[in-house]
């Protein structure tokens, strides 16, 4: 098939487009129902839906710009605050329609975290980093029991030994890799039922991806984790189930091993074989 | 080759030029150190007469009442010229005697009182005591005056320079540390100005400014740049006005504040309230726009990762934004208080040039401020107001050079407090 080819066929399959693949899990966390997402006049989600499993750990891969980063922080309300954007559709957590004008995104935050692409500290003590969450949650009663969750996430975190010396250090001291696995100590410090990650191992090197991917995996045992990767290779090592998203649209869904293997969609299949980026 | 060698040649010229522009204005800039510094420096010093006070019962106390009240009625005026009199016995006739007792300051009297109401006890017995010289001796004194001149191109008259040189011979008398400039206002006598009169009435403007212009210029700040809606008509308006406020010429300021604060509020005239109020309506936009840029250039990442963890936009913005941001909202604040503090037009204006001994005590009494006191001392012929002016100016840029200090210092504590 030559490049024009898979172009028309691509707006073909689109138009007419059904994800692939069984979206449902039986015991989901979220539920996601008919979610469209719009930046002003440009739709960057169209009609998805989904299921995301207890303790699962989902990986969404597609070619850049195609809307995982759009359509994870739907599951937090981070879209909120971009002026422009526009979600519509139903999406259920505990069965609470989070999407809903009345639901307070400030505990909804604190059950759904997020570590961002590029690891953001605070610009302030490593310890602060980590208190930040369970003081305005007033999770801690008083200095010791905040002692407790902030070195046993660090401990979680897998970073409490590299810096336990040094709590009082600034966060942004630390090398990438830390600094990510202590972004995500701040995220679980509030005790999260989710965790959200945007390609969280995109500006780290090798050793310490592979750092931040072991504790994916260990992390999944107590919390459900939606991770966002272009690497390919990635989502197979720390994923149960794969979606695949292409221009704003869920083209297919299934066990990551399934969709690496055996792909169902023809796009699926282009994009595992590497015809586009 | 010949490119790289022209490229190289480019680059060294382009160095060259910098540090030649550099030098420049360090040149000019201490030549006007040179200039300020060479005419100012002996403003530091005055010249005092050495008198042996007899505080005579007689002239003092004759009912022996020590009764403050009643003493500070006597002529105090007479102990001085007693006193310079016994000093030169051969000056004779009312006339001399008057020119004789010229060469003290006429602020001696004041400073006897003050020192008999200190020691009542002192009634009755002598002292001696070191006195305020003329402001025409003073010149002599620090040279300012040449003596070799002939007697009808000098100030002071073959006579007087007699006396003096009597004194200085007998080492009664001497230059001192200038006290007095640093603790009296205005006066119309050179050797009894001070400038604390201006200082006082410039800080007392320069803390309403601060008061007024910081809380609410972060607050305008915080609000345009993190919560007011984007693309709105309405703050875009705002924010063109806040632009163009921020060219406006300060004097338009002044005759707002002429307008507003005085006709219509019916505020007090020459106040250190209404100066600040002017100075702040002045520093407002510099404030906001400076602090808006500071908090613009706060990654939005950071804000990103406390949403995240569940913090309320305000907390995100409190908690994370604004302390990043404080270095740069502090320098635009301090810079721009610091044109507040050179300010002098808005003041004109509002009525705070008028000529006022008493120092301030507070913002609604009458006062001048520190550029306004060096024009108005500019403005004045005598030897002992140009070196006055000279004095003020250093005060005015050490004044600065300390707010500019604060700034710089202000921004690396904060600057390592975060990191
Ligand atoms: N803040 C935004 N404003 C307007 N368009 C946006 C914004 N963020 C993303 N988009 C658009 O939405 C689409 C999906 O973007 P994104 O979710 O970031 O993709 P991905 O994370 O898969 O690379 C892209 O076409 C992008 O241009
Ligand atoms: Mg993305």
């Amino acid at each position: 098939m030559n490049n024009d080819d898979l172009i028309k066929e691509t707006e073909f399959q689109i138009n007419n487009s059904e994800t692939v693949g069984n979206i449902h899990v039986e015991d989901p966390r979220i539920i996601v129902k008919n979610i469209n997402v719009r930046y002003g006049e440009k739709l960057a989600i169209n009609n998805v839906s989904i299921d995301i499993g207890k303790n699962e750990v989902l990986a969404m891969i597609g070619p850049s710009g195609c809307g995982k980063s759009t359509f994870l922080r739907c599951l937090n309300r981070m879209n909120d605050t971009i002026e422009s954007c526009v979600v519509d559709g139903e999406l259920y957590l505990d069965n609470e329609n989070i999407l809903d004008e009345k639901t307070d995104v400030v505990p909804l935050r604190a059950k759904v975290g997020m570590v961002f692409q590029k690891p953001n500290p605070f610009p302030k003590s490593i310890y602060e980093n980590v208190a930040y969450g369970p003081k305005i949650h007033g999770l801690a009663k008083n200095k010791i029991e905040l002692d407790e969750i902030v070195f046993n996430s660090l401990e979680k975190a897998g970073l409490f030994n590299e810096v336990k010396d040094r709590l009082d250090a600034p966060g942004t001291s630390l090398s990438g890799g830390q600094q990510q696995r202590l972004c995500i100590a701040r995220t679980i410090a509030v005790s999260p039922e989710v965790i959200l990650m945007d390609e969280p191992c995109s500006a780290l090197d090798p050793i310490a991806t592979a750092k931040v991917e072991e504790l994916i995996y260990e992390l999944k045992e107590n919390f459900t984790i939606v991770i966002v990767t272009h690497a390919m290779q990635q989502a197979a090592r720390v994923s149960q189930r794969t979606a695949y998203f292409h221009l704003g649209n869920l083209v297919e869904v299934g066990p990551t091993q399934k969709i690496f293997t055996t792909p169902q969609h023809k796009l699926t299949e282009s994009y595992i074989t590497g015809r586009f980026g | 080759m010949n490119n790289l060698k022209s490229r190289l040649a480019k680059e060294k010229r382009f160095r060259l030029y910098g540090v030649a522009s550099i030098t420049l204005a360090l040149f000019l800039l201490s030549l006007l150190f040179v200039s300020i510094f060479s005419q100012g420096y002996t403003a530091f010093q005055e010249t005092k007469i050495q008198l042996n006070i007899n505080f005579s019962e007689e002239i003092l106390d004759p009912n022996k009442t020590k009764d403050w009240e009643i003493i500070k009625k006597s002529n105090f005026s007479l102990l001085v010229k007693n006193s310079v009199n016994e000093l030169f016995p051969n000056v004779s006739g009312r006339s001399n005697k008057r020119k004789l007792k010229k060469i003290i300051s006429s602020s001696a009297e004041y400073q006897l009182r003050d020192y008999v109401k200190n020691n009542i006890n002192t009634i009755g017995k002598s002292k001696k005591i070191w006195v305020l010289a003329d402001d025409d001796v003073d010149m002599l004194i620090k040279g300012h005056i040449n003596r070799i001149l002939p007697e009808d191109e000098r100030r002071i008259d073959n006579e007087e320079l007699k006396w003096i040189e009597f004194l200085e011979s007998k080492n009664l008398i001497d230059k001192f540390f200038n006290k007095t400039f640093f603790t009296s206002g205005d006066s119309s006598e050179s050797e009894q100005s001070g400038i604390l009169g201006a200082f006082i009435g410039s800080l007392f403007a320069l803390s309403i400014t601060l008061i007024l212009s910081f809380p609410i210029g972060i607050a305008t700040a915080i609000y345009m740049e993190e919560f007011a809606p984007k693309n709105n008509k309405l703050i875009d308006f705002v924010e063109v006005n806040i632009n163009n406020l921020a060219a406006v010429p300060s004097i338009i300021f002044g005759l707002l504040g002429l307008a507003i604060f005085l006709n219509f509020f019916e505020l007090p005239r020459s106040a250190p309230l209404v100066g600040g109020m002017v100075l702040s309506l002045m520093t407002l936009p510099t404030i906001i726009i400076s602090s808006r840029v500071s908090l613009k250039s706060v990654p939005p990442s950071i804000k990103e990762g406390a949403l995240g963890v569940g913090a309320s936009k305000i907390q995100a913005v409190f908690h994370h934004v604004v302390p990043v941001a404080m270095p740069g909202i502090l320098t635009g604040t301090i810079i721009g208080m610091a044109r507040a503090l050179g300010e002098s037009a808005p003041l004109l204006v509002i009525g705070m040039v008028a000529f006022i001994v008493d120092i301030p005590q507070s913002v609604t009494d009458p006062a001048t401020a520190l550029p306004i006191q060096i024009y108005l001392w500019s403005d004045t012929p005598e030897r002992g107001f140009v070196e006055r002016t000279s004095a003020a100016i250093m005060v005015l840029l050490v004044f600065l050079i300390f707010m500019n200090s604060l700034a710089v210092y202000l921004r690396k504590k904060f600057e390592k407090d975060i990191g």
